[in-house]
């Protein structure tokens, strides 16, 4: 594909990118070639089963990870623009292929090269500069797998601080879950409006014009809770700024 | 107690709909998540010592039997007596036995999640004994006849003054117009009313953190000295302890000491930690005349050599459930059983079954906090994970949620008709977000919609989007 030594880097979209913010993929794509990367898109990818290994339904979740396996095969790194994503065929496919040695040595080494999207630009890539543009106040949210799995933390902040015009305000327990946790928001939806509820004061709290987060469900998940409290606050994935590809809708609608 | 789990989310209704609930929750975080993370960081070898634990404990539970036998032969040597009680039954029936051999009427208890798990209190009740929680937090859910909502702060769920009102209600002794506005004189009346019940007492009970199989010895910590009391004035002490408490040394105990109270409080240590190696000795001052420990099994065995065992490393240190926010948000009466949080989400289902207990390893987010802070390193997400592989395997999960999961994993697995169908269904999603671009309500998706808008999707997907830029590259060239 590539005549250069540019690495080769499949974009694993995720599913909910795919489906509900496109923008978020292209402002990934965008970012992932400024820093210097061929990207490409395998077509065979639907999701990385994260549905059916929370559900126990381990026989499906292997499927879909063999197909995850075999779409990236040729890629130098798989990279998602998902902390939950990421650790699921990071942390979890290797877990799963435990009673499949000869799999599991394969998950592994797909496990090797695969990242978070923005702990790719600033810990394989050493971008230190994002290529967009804008000006604002921004709070960030930690999401659960990214931060606790994956290591994410200052990445993101740093690119952000970096950028003239952005004022990052802190809020308050940053790190705690917003309640999405994936099936668990429609299954135990009561508790998951209390956990989001105290969340979005916290973003409240903040007065900062934009909530930033790399995942997606935490993302719709936050954003549909301050729309439905009449919140003004925009939510937008942390690639979306970093790439200052604003014009598409924010995922917090209008 | 019984065990109210699937009730899950009516439990959870009350729970959130409850005012007073609520703002004793609100100081639960507070209470506990800066003061550990001061502990963890004062303490170099923290981190070291968390994985010494892991080790100690692995150690013991891979050669249980082998410590269980020494422990046992060391505590008779000391003259005590040791009794197995396979079931919770059996432990309830040994403990009776002993109380009505030395005609007790009346028994002291110390803190302890055992008896608890046993229901020890309302067998003595019903035959005729009394038993007296002596810690202040089991004494005041005694009081209100509550069970514990939390394994290290039975009483966590309460407001001081619902508990100033029930010692107005039962101390009706002491004058009316006393002050009762800090919790220092809620706890000085606590100790002034159980001072004389110790004397009073024929038997007391006290669980265990730690049995020492190198010297026989039976190891609590407290905060109260409540449990020296209970321990040293009865004529028979009593120890019930489950099986998984066992350690090969005073050397390893100590070990983990330093580990427990950091995670449980952010204490370096708690205030009292008491060893008791027998009954009183020929030159000893004090000390009871008999020392019994009953060593509970009540399906714990039956968990090692599964993908559960890890969960017998557990301290009992409550750190887990000090940061899940789902606890915070429901407390502990919600999960219907007496362990709450997510060691009690574990451990429940292994002990009442799954069948009864599905609800509570559902109830997750897996957000992960748990596991980073249990000083046992117990990866308590992945063992949620493991009881929900247990009940899809066993067709436990509700119709609905099977066969959405099925018909979603049958499109997810086959990426052309994946494709076919979102392209065309994401678009027509996105005209019912017309322009504001978010949904409010979706047939199907209630569980979202009741509390939340749907963001609309964009419209296209990337992947259409995608093939699209790609073509027009094609063309360009
Ligand atoms: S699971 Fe870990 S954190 Fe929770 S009570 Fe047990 S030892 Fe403590």
């Amino acid at each position: 594909m590539s005549e250069n030594n540019n690495p080769k880097v499949g974009l694993f979209v995720t599913c909910l990118v795919d489906l509900f913010r496109p923008n978020v993929g292209f402002s990934a794509v965008e970012l992932l070639e400024a820093a210097g990367c061929d990207v490409d898109v395998p077509r065979a990818q639907t999701c990385c089963g994260q549905p059916a290994y929370n559900s126990g339904d381990k026989a499906d979740t292997k499927e879909i990870a063999k197909q995850v396996l075999d779409a990236f095969s040729d890629f130098d790194f798989v990279v998602a623009p998902s902390g939950s994503c990421a650790a699921m065929i990071k942390k979890h496919y290797p877990e799963v292929f435990e009673d499949e040695p000869e799999m599991q040595a394969k998950f592994k080494a797909l496990s090797e090269k695969t990242y978070e999207l923005v702990s790719f630009l600033t810990d394989v890539m050493f971008i230190t500069q994002s290529p967009g543009a804008f000006s604002g106040s921004v709070t960030y949210h930690d999401s659960c797998s990214g931060l606790r799995e994956l290591g994410v933390k200052e990445q993101p902040r740093k690119l952000l601080k970096n950028m003239d015009g952005v004022e990052i305000r802190e809020m308050n327990d940053s790190e705690v879950c917003c309640g999405f946790g994936g099936t668990f928001c429609v299954k135990y939806s009561d508790i998951s409006n209390a956990m989001v509820s105290k969340k979005t004061q916290n973003i409240d709290d903040t007065g900062a014009d934009m909530l930033l987060a790399g995942d997606m469900g935490c993302l719709m998940n936050m954003a549909g809770k301050l729309k439905r409290q009449g919140s003004k606050t925009q939510v937008r994935h942390v690639a979306e700024v970093l790439a200052g590809k604003l014009d598409g809708k924010p995922i917090s609608g209008e | 107690m019984e065990l109210t789990s699937h009730n899950l989310k009516s439990n959870v209704k009350d729970a959130l709909g409850n005012a007073q609930l609520q703002k004793a929750l609100s100081n639960v975080p507070k209470g506990f998540i800066d003061k550990r993370a001061k502990a963890a960081a004062a303490l170099d070898e923290f981190e070291a010592l968390r994985d010494k634990g892991r080790e100690i404990k692995d150690h013991t539970l891979a050669n249980l039997d082998l410590y269980l036998q020494a422990y046992e032969q060391k505590v008779i040597e000391n003259g005590g007596h040791v009794h197995w009680a396979k079931t919770a039954e059996d432990a309830r029936r040994i403990a009776l036995e002993i109380c009505q051999k030395h005609n007790a009427k009346t028994v002291t208890k110390g803190k302890s999640m055992i008896t608890e798990e046993v229901e020890l209190n309302e067998h003595l009740l019903e035959n005729g004994i009394e038993p007296v929680e002596t810690d202040l937090g089991e004494y005041i859910i005694q009081l209100r006849n509550e069970k514990p909502s939390h394994i290290i702060a039975p009483a966590i769920h309460l407001n001081q003054g619902q508990i100033e009102e029930d010692f107005r209600r039962v101390h009706t002794h002491l004058e009316d117009d006393r002050d009762m506005s800090e919790p220092e004189t809620l706890l000085a009346e606590a100790r002034e009313v159980l001072r004389k019940r110790y004397f009073e007492a024929d038997v007391g009970f006290t669980g265990a953190n730690f049995l020492v199989a190198e010297t026989g010895s039976s190891v609590i910590v407290t905060n109260e000295g409540n449990g020296d009391l209970t321990q040293t004035l009865g004529k028979v002490h009593v120890v019930m302890a489950s099986i998984e408490k066992v350690v090969p040394t005073l050397a390893d105990c100590s070990q983990i000491l330093r580990i427990l109270a950091r995670s449980a409080t952010g204490q370096d240590m708690s205030v009292y930690t008491t060893f008791s190696t027998g009954p009183k000795r020929e030159k000893d001052p004090d000390g009871p005349d008999e020392y019994h420990v009953i060593l509970l099994d009540n399906g714990r065995s039956d968990m090692l050599g599964t993908e559960f065992e890890e969960m017998l490393r557990c301290i009992r240190c409550g750190a887990c459930i000090n940061h899940c926010p789902v606890y915070h948000s429901i407390g502990g009466h919600a999960y219907g059983s007496i362990y709450p949080g997510p060691m009690g989400s574990v451990l429940t289902p292994s002990l009442a079954g799954v069948e009864k207990a599905g609800t509570l390893p559902n109830a997750s987010t897996f957000c992960g906090r748990c596991e980073s802070v249990c000083p046992m390193r117990i990866p308590l997400p992945k063992m949620m994970r493991h009881w929900r592989e247990r009940e899809f395997e066993q067709h436990l999960q509700p119709k609905a949620a099977r066969y959405g999961l099925a018909l979603w994993a049958y499109f997810a697995k086959r990426p052309k008709l994946y494709r076919a169908l979102v392209s065309f269904a994401m678009p027509a999603l996105s005209l019912l977000g017309g322009t504001s671009k978010r949904i409010s309500s979706l047939p199907l998706a209630s569980g979202w919609t009741k509390h939340r808008e749907l963001p609309a999707p964009e419209g296209r997907t990337f992947m259409q989007a995608w093939a699209q830029r790609e073509a027009l590259k094609q063309e360009a060239k």
